[in-house]
This record gives structure tokens, sequence and C-alpha cells, in this order.
């Protein structure tokens, strides 16, 4: 029988906090690092807390988002790559008060994919960086933010 | 009693020309009885109508004579008014076609002409158009924003209008206002619908799959909540309709309605399903029966190949041709048939070799002095509407001016709601939301409560009043601006800017978001300040319910109050930079 899509689902999320666990794990240096560049209230100097190096632009990077956000508290993203040796895969908001948004640690051996919902005050650019094989790439995309309204 | 137009004309005298003989009229000229005898061509004949917004009845509708094309769109269709539109689409001035496609001359036309639309009157002309080229060979489409724009059509929850479209024999249907109603009231119109309801950029969240959506999804594993396209075989030729409803319905309209369901324009899901049921399903034509918006298709059709024909909705463009769109996979056309029940679209395909060879066209209006009254339909109306004649008949007040909304900025009805707003609800300032529904109102014609419902009526209708200040306001309004003049088609919404009461403001349309809008003064002159406060009235708040009355009884007993349907000013903004803009004929 083939499995379900809510079974995928729940499946997913169980990754999904395996992922999780994974951001927890490393020693102090790891966690200041991350408290950085996780607090940095500007793209730049949040990138370079976190990876020490700028991306190269990539088109092997699939960065998923609406064009226009549905609802601005909870917009759906998704990034995958099929490039090998993905170690990580960040996904930053320029305009937010806090562009780091989340960093997915990805294991040797796991399908780079990862989907998430993030919180968006406004219209911003949203950057994903993917870290395989020791080397950065991104990719970036605009999603709007309106208080809607007035359709016709 | 009230002013019939017989009576307004004679008034006028106009008698002669308005309609009361139609043979001496434009009817000698024109001979109108040809005018819905066409030719068959090819062997595939799909009539399309989209946005009737819940007219059962013919009405008036004046087009606009605002309809800015700003970036690419500019000086093109469907971004032409007046006789711009005319010379475009080389439609000789002072015509029948002439009225019915631009607002020129519309009160002086209107009564010579009378009144267009009336699903009796469809049903007489689509079963025409069936029965001249073959039943078998003929698919009736509607693009949607049926179930909503009328009394009747709110106080069944858009059930009347299933039944008319099922008795006018809609074969396929997407949809955008049919999503102003509860997620399972749709699914129960949708499961009384004769027709397929199709939509391809219509998907389950994942929270709902978890609490039983998949009960009712259509496919558990794309997450697509409703049948995404049908495959008909009409003679020798094989066609696909793929549907695609409005894709920013939970923005445009409240989310609260539908929680579970997801809406975008998703160009990667629609590429993969032509190519699939062009590939699996071996088919002749791909047809897109979408209410994206004119704009948005224009760009669609150059991003996704392979769809010979978008049949469009949302923007109530009524286009007397199609515009030709150059992708990858060939050429796509793009059509947009208006609204309120004023046109029929009739496009009719040679489809031979497996693919489209060529097609003809036609954008027909629906005059409804020149096509009977279906009588089955006509009964069916009645019907709908005896249970609430006495509310949609009260007559309110007489039409001082024109009373129409079309267009980007405030119509003269929007204006009475603004200033209804303000005066009941004793605010400084009034908005109003800028909604391409609503029909029009000839001066000297009694303004009905019906009229007030056909500009009113949605599923939201609560009035609010609140503090606002200068800073808040100019954001709406810069929003709203966004929405309707972003460059990128994608990035707007539809919809036309709002519409205010109590203050004039200057529009640049070629700004960017935050720059557009300036010099915002309050009716007595003064400049609105950013950090000082306002009390604002408005209505049909898409977030959270609002409390006050409902907007079409706010209207109403300030019509009433009044007896005469007058403004005395249009808080229209003055615009930038559209000199020379084809989009705009007569305004000031």
């Amino acid at each position: 029988m083939t499995m379900h899509r809510r079974t995928v689902v729940k499946a997913m999320l169980a990754c999904g906090a395996l992922v999780g666990l994974g951001a927890v794990i490393p020693g102090a240096a790891f966690a200041a690092r991350n408290k950085d560049a996780f607090s940095s209230d500007d793209q730049a100097k949040a990138m370079q807390a976190l990876f020490d190096a700028e991306p190269a632009n990539s088109q092997d990077i699939v960065l998923k988002a609406p064009s226009i956000a549905e609802n601005g508290a909870v917009v759906p993203v998704t990034v995958s790559t099929e490039m090998t040796g993905v170690e990580s895969i960040s996904i930053f908001v320029a305009d937010n008060p806090t562009p780091l948004v989340a960093e997915f640690m990805i294991p040797a051996g796991t399908k780079a994919s990862v989907a998430t919902r993030i919180r968006m005050g406004k219209t911003s650019t949203i950057t994903a960086v993917v870290k395989a094989d020791g080397k950065l790439f991104s990719t970036a995309r605009e999603t709007k933010v309106t208080i809607g309204g007035c359709g016709g | 009693m009230s002013m019939t137009r017989r009576e307004f004309a004679q008034l006028l005298g106009l008698a002669g020309a308005a309609g009361l003989l139609p043979l001496q009229g434009f009817a000698a000229k024109k001979q109108p009885a040809d005018m819905y005898e066409l030719g068959n061509f090819g062997n595939v004949r799909l009539l399309h109508m989209t946005d009737c917004h819940a007219q059962l009845q013919p009405v008036y509708f004046r087009e606009p004579n605002v309809n800015l094309g700003v970036g690419n769109a500019r000086g093109k269709a469907p971004h032409l008014v007046g006789n711009h539109l005319l010379e475009h689409f080389s439609v000789r001035p002072g015509t029948l076609e002439a009225h019915a496609f631009s607002c020129l001359n519309f009160q002086q036309d209107a009564n010579r002409y009378g009144k267009v639309g009336g699903f009796a009157h469809i049903r007489t002309l689509v079963e025409r158009l069936r029965q001249s080229y073959g039943n078998e060979h003929t698919l009736l489409l509607d693009g949607g924003d049926t179930w909503q724009g009328s009394g009747t059509a709110y106080k069944t929850r858009g059930m009347d209008m299933v039944k008319a479209a099922n008795l006018l024999g809609v074969d396929v249907m997407t949809g955008h206002w049919e999503f102003t109603y509860h997620q399972e009231e749709i699914l129960q119109n949708i499961a009384a619908f004769n027709g397929e309801f199709l939509a391809q950029n219509v998907f389950i969240t994942e929270d709902a799959l978890f609490e039983g959506a998949d009960e009712y999804v259509f496919d558990e594993d794309s997450g697509r909540v409703f049948k995404p396209y049908t495959i008909r075989e009409m003679g020798s030729a094989r066609i696909a309709v793929i549907g695609q409803c409005f894709p920013r319905t939970k923005i445009a309209n409240p989310a609260r309605f539908i929680p579970d369901w997801t809406f975008d324009i998703y160009d990667e899901n629609l590429q993969a399903l032509v190519d699939e049921v062009r590939q699996a399903e071996s088919v002749d034509a791909v047809i897109l029966l979408s209410h994206n918006g004119m704009d948005v298709d224009l760009e669609l059709a150059k991003r996704v190949s392979g769809i010979d024909v978008i049949l469009g909705g949302h923007t109530h463009d009524g286009m007397p041709a199609p515009s030709l769109v150059k992708n990858n996979g060939g050429k796509t056309l793009v059509c947009n048939v208006g609204s309120n029940g004023k046109f029929i679209g009739v496009m009719d395909l040679d489809i031979r070799n497996g693919k489209v060879q060529d097609y003809r066209y036609r954008l027909l209006p629906v005059f409804s002095d020149l096509l009977p009254a279906d009588a089955e339909m006509s009964q069916l109306i009645t019907d709908i509407r005896t249970p609430h004649l006495d509310w949609l008949q009260e007559e309110l007040a007489v039409a001082d001016e024109l009373m129409f909304r079309r267009g980007n900025f405030n119509g003269t009805f929007d204006q009475l709601i603004c200033d209804a707003l303000r005066e009941r609800q004793g605010a400084q300032i009034s908005l109003s939301p800028g909604f391409r529904w609503g029909t029009t109102v000839l001066q000297g014609q009694m303004v009905t409560m019906e009229h007030v419902l056909d500009q009113t009526c949605l599923t939201y209708p609560e009035t609010y009043v609140r503090e606002m200040t200068g800073e808040e306001l100019k954001l709406i309004l810069e929003d709203v601006a966004d929405n309707l003049f972003n460059p990128d088609p994608y990035l707007q919404s539809g919809g036309d800017m709002v519409r205010v009461g109590g203050f004039d403001y200057v529009c640049d349309p070629l700004a960017p978001i935050g720059k557009r809008v300036s010099q915002m003064t309050l009716d007595d002159g003064t400049l609105i300040d950013a950090g000082k406060s306002y009390k604002v009235a408005g209505w049909a708040t898409v977030g959270a319910r609002s409390e006050g009355a409902d907007i079409w009884d706010v209207v109403a007993d300030y019509l009433r109050d009044h007896q005469t349907a007058r403004i005395s000013k249009l808080n229209t903004p003055k615009l930038l930079n559209v000199k020379g803009n084809p989009g705009i004929v007569d305004y000031s």
C-alpha cells in the first residue's frame, strides 16, 4: 500500500525534530557563534558571524516561497538542492529585526530538503544559503507582505 | 413613484432614440438580429462568461474611464479606455459596440440601447450559440465570481446562482468570491453544481490534513482540494480544461472563512500539469479557465508554455479581441470577458492533426432588449426573488447623476457610500474598498435597495469606526496602491484603489511603494498630519469581523434621509505622470 500524505507529513515532522537536535549538540564555540548570528540585526553581519565568509550565487538551489504571503506570521518556505556534501541549509529574511531565521544541519546521506514556516513583518528578500563541501552558495527571492483587502 | 427609464427618456425629449422604438434607433442601422448570427468556424466552440457577480436581472454597466497600465502594461490591452480602446480594436465610435465596450456617452447611449445581461437573456443567447454550432461541439465555461454580488445570493449563500448556472448549463467553472462563504457551504454548493468545479491552485494545509480533511480533498497525495482539470472529447477533438482560481483569495478576502485551504499562482505546478495532459492524456488543445486577472494571465502566458487559450476573468476587462502572447512552446491567446453578465465570449477553434490550427473570436455584448427572455430561466429567477422582493425593491432616492463604481479611483456610487459612512457614523474620513463589481444607475433612475446591494453585498458587510493616525492612513493607501500599480503583475492583487471620503490626495502610479501617495488633505483644506489621530469609518474588513451595522443599511438610511442620491464633491486624487497614458479619459 502506498504511504498516505498524512503519514509522510508525520514522518517529516519527526525528522524535523531530529534535525533540530543537530543544531543544539555542538559545543560552546558553536553556541557563541550561533548566538551572534541569530541575534544580529543585519543580514551581512549575521552571515559573517555564522559562516565567516560570503556565499556565491547559485542556480542549483531551489527556494520556494509565495510571491505574496497569505499570512505574514506563517510564510511557508522550502529549500532543496541536488548538490552533494550538503552540511547545512540556512534561511535569512533581510528585513526582519533579526534576519537569520533558521539553520538546518543536514546529516551526511540525508536528502537536502527542508520546509518550515517563517514570520515576516513586512515585504522582504528571503535568502537561502547552502553549505556544501565547505563551500557556501545562496539564492534569494522576494516575498511581499500586504494588509490585504479591497480585491475585486 | 419612481421614474421609469421610459418616462425619463420622454422628459429629455429623446423618446425616439431611447429604445422605445428599437427599429427606429440602432436596430434599423445595425440589424441587431444579425449581431448574434455568427458563422460557424472550426470544430470546437468555447462559450465563456465570467464575473457575473450574481446579476440574475438585466443591469446597466458602464466600463471604466480610468484603467491605467504601468510598466510594460502601459498602453496595451486591457489598459485602454474610451476612444483609445475603440481605436485599438477598430470599433467605430457611436455604434452599439462602442457603447458596449467603452464608457463614452454612457447615459445617452444606455437610454438608447437599454440594459445588458440577465440570466434569462443570456440563456437565450447561449442556447442559440450552442444549437447553431452543435451541442456536442460546444462547452460553456464560467470563470467564477458567480455566487456573490446580489441580495439573493447573500440570502441563499450562493445557492440561487448554483441553480441558475445549472439551468444555463455551465459545464466547467472555477472561482474567487465563491470562497467568501464558509468551507462547508462551498463544498455543498459545488456538490449541487451540475458542472465541474476545477482549480489546480488550491491546496489543503497540512494541519487540516491531520484533522480529517482527507475525507473530502480531491487528491491527498498532491494536496489538491479540487479537481485540477477535465478532459472533454468534442467530436474528433480532445481538449483539456485546467481551472485556476483567484490566487490571492486569502489576502484580498477574509481568510477566516476558508482556514484549511491555501492559494497561489503556482506556475511550476501548472507547467507540470500542462505537460502531463499533453503527454499522458494526448490532448489536441489545452485551455486554462482562469481567475488570475488579465495582467497576471498575460505574464503567466509568457512563463508557462503549452496553453492554447486562457479564458480569463477577475479584472472585469471586456476585451473585444484576445491578446497573443509568445512563449517557449509557441503562443497563447489571452481573453477577458468583462463582468455583470454583460458579455459572452465565443472562441471557435479549428483543431486538426493534434493541434489548434486557427481561431475566430467574438465578444458578444448581451443586450437584453435584443434577446427575448428564456421562459424557464425567467420562472426560476422569479422563484428566487419572490421571497425577497419587498427588501430588494424598496425605492430609496432619485439618482441626481450617473451613479457608477468601475474605475481605478472613486466612482460616483463609491462617493455616496463614503458620504453615507461619514454622515451616519460621525466620522471625518471614510474608506470603501475598490471592488470592480457594482452596477450602474442612470441619472433620473430611482436608486433601490437592490442597487445598493449590487454595490455592497458580500459576506463581511459589517462597518467600523476607529481612530487612525495620518501615518496609518497613508500606509493603507500605499499598500492598496501597490496592489494595483506594482509593475510586476504577480505582485498585484486585482481590485482598484481604495475609495476615500473626506479628503483628497496626490497619486503618482509610477512611483515605488511608499512614494505614490502625498498631499493628503482634508476637505476643509488642512493637510493630514502623520502623527495626528482621525476618526475613520469603513467596511468589509478582511481581518477580524467588525461590530458595526451592515453597510447596505448604513447607505440605505442615508439615502432614505436625503431622498436624492447626490454628491457634492468627488474625492478623487490628483494624478501625476499619467499624461498621454491611453488608460485614462475625461478625468479631472
